[in-house]
């Protein structure tokens, strides 16, 4: 499944987390956006800035996977979570926790990993 | 329709062409009339290797016409009917072939899992593990935490749906199911075990929309009418939306088609709603304007949306017992409104005053959302 070429934005957002600056698009409304992205759908706005990402989020959402599709069949069961950093929310793994005592409300932190069938990254989630 | 259920030796376009032959039956219209046809597909490459959809199903139903293939995940049929629907309207077309097909057994459930995922954001949802119960999952988990409600809530509307479909022969499962099966089933993704799910299926869909002049012209019986055709969109990332305890594109497309028709939310005496997960109808049920947001959690419980129900909701049994071959499923819920409405299905008895029914088909986790309004006019 995997290529070789770089998904600008989306790549560029991992490069810069790993780098220890994580950020989010923000539009003049104060909508925010994971990357990449060239408009506000909300607003129209096309001036989009980079905000640096807080460093702890909240889980606003949470299910247990039991049944994976074949990139993750292997890890299965595991946690999907909404978490919201500020005004951005990402979806992702939870990492280093039993799956089953996640809950809406815990505090997070984001990581990312590489996919060990597919080679990209994925954005993960590790207990504050 | 065909019947939906496992016919995993049978290809898309075999599928469809034996809906068209009993879409051309049941109309007693000529396939040489048909002048456009509109087909919805949406996993065809992953199950069949197979794109470009669009001249194939006309080439399986018999038909030489311009012929478009639409994509909107779970919505493909549902689309193709709206656009065939417009083409009619605006007098470019007298009849139009209209449905979908998808084959969807063939492959394995991790496959299938897997194709059914690219209806979310692929960068930010799916690469993270997010699989279609997963989506809803997370809608699910968070409608409880704010509005509140429970597994046995969602297990009703499973229990429901069965029971509708229990005569019904074109339906996957024609099986009675109780409380206590749905919530002691395998858990696909908490809070859904196997029963909160709709079915991997195969099967396909057709219809016949005529205009009123041809209808007349040549005699048709056609007691049933498109009066009302809406659509809409949102973000297709759950986390790119304001709030995820409901479904705006589906409010927005119900807008549209209440406008459309003339009729509100009281007027609608059946509905077909897209339960792809239990959670689904609960929130199609409020996003239609059935009920006020956060409380349609015990409509099936309560049996306002049964067969004898107030808003007898999902009367073929759903996508959750009548089967979802995703490219199908929105034409096949008009097919079998207008039976329910025409008296010619299984449960149209039940039902014999209804004069004005509605169909919600939804892509995705509702990215995409296309509602009609068909009504009675003999």
């Amino acid at each position: 499944m995997s290529d070789d070429a770089r998904d600008s934005g989306f790549d560029d957002f991992f490069d810069a987390l790993t780098e220890g600056n994580p950020y989010y698009l923000e539009s003049p409304s104060g909508n925010a956006y994971l990357p990449p992205r060239s408009v506000d759908p909300e607003t129209g706005e096309t001036e989009l800035s980079r905000e640096p990402l807080p460093e702890t989020g909240e889980v606003i959402t949470q299910t247990v996977t039991y049944v994976a599709g074949p990139r993750f069949e292997d890890n299965a069961p595991f946690a999907v979570v909404i978490a919201e950093f500020g005004q951005l929310r990402i979806t992702g793994q939870m990492r280093d926790v039993d799956p089953e005592s996640v809950e809406i409300g815990d505090e997070v932190e984001l990581g990312v990993e590489e996919s060990e069938t597919s080679g990209e990254r994925v954005p993960v989630f590790y207990p504050a | 329709m065909t019947p939906f259920g496992r016919h995993e030796e049978y290809t898309a376009r075999e599928l469809f062409g034996t809906a068209a032959d009993r879409a051309f039956e049941d109309a007693g219209i000529s396939r040489e009339s048909v002048e456009e046809v509109f087909f919805g597909n949406f996993m065809g490459e992953f199950a069949e290797e197979q794109g470009h959809q669009g001249p194939l199903a006309a080439e399986a139903a018999g038909v030489s016409a311009p012929a478009t293939r639409f994509d909107s995940a779970c919505a493909s049929s549902g689309a193709a009917v709206r656009y065939g629907v417009q083409a009619v309207r605006s007098g470019r077309a007298d009849v139009v072939l209209v449905g979908g097909a998808e084959r969807m057994t063939n492959i394995s459930t991790a496959e299938g899992t897997h194709a059914l995922a690219a209806a979310a954001d692929a960068l930010w949802e799916a690469r993270a593990g997010v699989t279609f119960p997963g989506a809803y999952s997370l809608l699910a988990n968070r409608y409880f935490h704010v509005h509140g409600g429970s597994r046995e809530d969602l297990a009703h509307v499973a229990v429901k749906n069965h029971d509708h479909a229990l005569d019904n022969p074109l339906a996957q499962f024609q099986q009675a199911i109780d409380v206590d099966d749905v919530l002691e089933a395998p858990m696909v993704c908490s809070p859904f075990g196997l029963y909160d799910c709709s079915p991997m299926s195969d099967g396909a869909s057709a219809a016949l929309i005529v205009s009123e002049e041809f209808a007349e012209k040549q005699s048709l019986a056609a007691p049933v009418t498109v009066t009302g055709t809406g659509q809409h969109s949102d973000s297709l990332a759950l986390h790119d939306r304001e709030t995820i305890t409901n479904t705006p594109a589906a409010s927005r497309a119900a807008a549209v088609a209440y406008e459309d028709a003339g009729v509100g939310p009281d007027d609608i005496d059946i509905a077909e709603v897209h339960d792809c997960f239990t959670i689904a109808e609960v929130l199609a049920l409020e996003a239609l304007g059935f009920y006020e947001e956060g409380t349609a959690i015990d409509a099936a419980s309560d049996g306002a949306t049964t067969i004898d129900g107030e808003l007898p909701t999902n009367l073929s049994g759903g996508l959750k017992a009548k089967g979802h071959p995703v490219g199908a499923t929105g034409c096949a819920q008009i097919t079998e409104l207008t039976k329910l409405l025409r008296g010619d299905h299984v449960n149209s008895k039940a039902v014999a005053d209804a004069e004005v029914g509605l169909a919600h088909n939804a892509g995705g986790t509702v990215a995409s959302c296309v509602v009609t309004v068909l009504e009675v006019v003999a």
